[in-house]
């Protein structure tokens, strides 16, 4: 009767393969670590310790004084403004190309295939869509700040062209995965694509569009601290400033105002969220 | 006369309508917001500025394929690579480890460092990339090694925020039957937990990875390493020719990580 009490291996029985994987993850690292010139102990050396020291003693305390906190606050409008302005300019460039792209409105697919023409149509929206939002929108402001100079113009480009991008891509994605049967019995019988649009598709997908364009525009206020270094202006111009003369106060007020700005945008986005759905 | 409908097919009234109010504070943002920038419109859409935006665009032909800068490029692009996989895989490391005192592994536990590391991931979290990148710098000096740590802290804040997530949503009965048996907390974890959450850890990971070779590329604009070293350096000088093959060799590689993590959450999804 013992025979059918099987005891459990006391080893774990997959421990060949596993010793086997973490050799064979340890062996890939090797030259990773040379290609990054990944030497930890640079940061343990004394003289690199006690700049860091240094730099991190001058933390505290914070900067204060009128006139810095007045241009902290005209800074963060600015980087928040710049966002703002960015991704709403994306938008309007994001919804007819989503209202090109999308097969969701495509009457000729309603017969089986989608016709040549417009299926070409819809495959070259679809590469803008991915050239514009490939590109970093660093890269975008890099070249922007050559044509229009310094200041916030070339940072609300950069980020619109990347978030136009972006947001014709999921928003396209959306549409495809809703409800389509609505759009579809309105394009049968005759309604015309914007009709159909509008009637069929944007009431159910309306909510999850608002909720991906305010999370977006969460994304765009950090990405607008970061074109600040390439001299976009807004608090990334300032922090970059400070930072180059190693003024630890200023940088750690900045930093600490930076990072309440985005839990802001966080909590006003959960708000949005909780105030639609 | 017409009869009066039921009260829940009635429009409601205006200001009871949560989408007019969403779009009438988005509209009053944008404008206030394009009001205070002082935006340099005429300017851009000008015949001139066109002009001299087609004339820049037309600089960016021919790309310069000498092999000289093409070795570079190779170089770099490897550079970049690495950074993003040794960031990334810093970042899950760490997030392994944050992840377990950032959760509530068992209902009614008092996991009292539940909130200072979650605390601590989000401080991670809100400083991008970049602005780390020029943090390390001050202690560990320009190259690809400052980039490495700084994608590392910022994707270790998301990460740690993401794994945590999926351990408490994940679903509990094996840990409780693990539990009953009076099996330990550390096993609890490495047999019942830990391999539920560990394909959607990996996929987690995979698509930090896309993001942050999206980072790795231009965190050289700052003197961090990788392409966008490379990049900034040509820029600056206005060599456009090879500025053109530095931006085809970003496109390449961000393209061909794409392809390749799609690739490999599909074999997890298997």
């Amino acid at each position: 009767m013992n025979s059918a009490v099987r005891r459990a291996p006391l080893r774990d029985p997959a421990w060949r393969s596993r010793l086997a994987l973490c050799g064979a993850l340890l062996v890939l690292l090797w030259p990773l670590l040379q290609a990054t010139e990944f030497k930890p102990w640079i940061l343990l050396q004394p003289d690199s310790l006690a700049f860091t020291g240094r730099f991190l003693a001058s933390f505290w305390p914070l900067a204060g004084g009128a006139e810095f906190l007045t241009m902290l606050a005209r800074e963060s409008w600015r980087t928040v403004a710049m966002a703002t302005v960015g991704v709403a300019l994306g938008w309007v460039m994001a919804v007819p190309l989503t209202l090109l792209s999308t097969a969701a409105l495509s009457v000729s697919a309603l017969s089986g295939r989608m016709a040549r023409g417009p299926f070409w149509v819809r495959q070259l929206v679809r590469a803008l869509l991915i050239v514009l939002r490939s590109v970093p929108e660093l890269v975008w402001a890099l070249v922007f700040v050559r044509v229009v100079g310094l200041g916030p113009t070339a940072g609300v480009l950069a980020i619109a062209l990347t978030y136009a991008g972006m947001l014709g891509k999921v928003y396209g994605e959306i549409l495809e995965s809703g409800e389509q049967h609505a759009a579809q019995s309105l394009l049968r019988n005759g309604a015309g694509r914007l009709q159909a649009f509008f009637h069929g598709l944007l009431p159910t997908c309306a909510a999850e569009l608002s909720f991906y364009t305010v999370y977006r525009w969460e994304c765009a206020i950090r990405s607008s601290v970061v074109l600040g270094f390439v001299g976009a202006g807004g608090l990334g111009q300032q922090l970059d400033n400070s930072m180059k003369m190693f003024n630890g106060a200023e940088v750690a007020s900045m930093l600490l105002v930076f990072m309440a700005l985005v839990a802001l945008a966080d909590r006003v986005s959960a708000g949005l969220r909780k105030l639609l759905g | 006369m017409k009869p009066a409908l039921p009260s829940d097919l009635r429009a409601p009234a205006p200001w009871r309508r949560p989408g007019l109010w969403f779009a009438a504070g988005v509209l009053a943002l944008v404008v206030a917001s394009a009001a205070s920038l002082d935006l340099q419109w005429q300017q851009f859409l000008s015949l001139e500025a066109l002009h001299s935006m087609g004339r820049f665009l037309g600089e960016f032909y021919p790309p310069d394929l000498s092999p000289g800068l093409l070795r570079q490029v190779l170089v770099a692009s490897w550079e970049t690579l690495a950074m993003s996989l040794l960031g990334t895989g810093l970042a899950a490391f760490g997030g392994l480890l944050l992840a377990l005192p950032a959760s509530r592994l068992q209902a009614g536990e008092r996991a009292w460092l539940r909130m200072p590391t979650r605390w601590l991931l989000n401080a991670l979290r809100s400083i991008p990339e970049l602005v780390w990148a020029t943090l390390l710098l001050i202690s560990a000096g320009l190259g690809p090694f400052a980039g490495t740590l700084a994608l590392a802290c910022h994707t270790l804040g998301v990460l740690g925020r993401l794994f945590a997530e999926a351990l408490e949503n994940a679903p509990t009965g094996p840990a409780e039957a693990l539990r009953q048996q009076g099996v330990g907390r550390v096993q609890v974890l490495a047999y019942a937990s830990l391999p539920q959450v560990l394909p959607q850890w990996l996929s987690y990971t995979l698509y930090r990875w896309e993001n942050n070779i999206r980072a790795a590329a231009v965190l050289g604009v700052v003197g961090a390493g990788g392409l966008g070293q490379l990049l900034a350096f040509h820029m600056g000088l206005f060599h456009m020719g090879k500025t053109a093959t530095i931006l085809a060799a970003m496109l390449l590689m961000v393209a061909a990580v794409d392809a390749l993590s799609l690739l490999a959450r599909r074999a997890l999804m298997r």
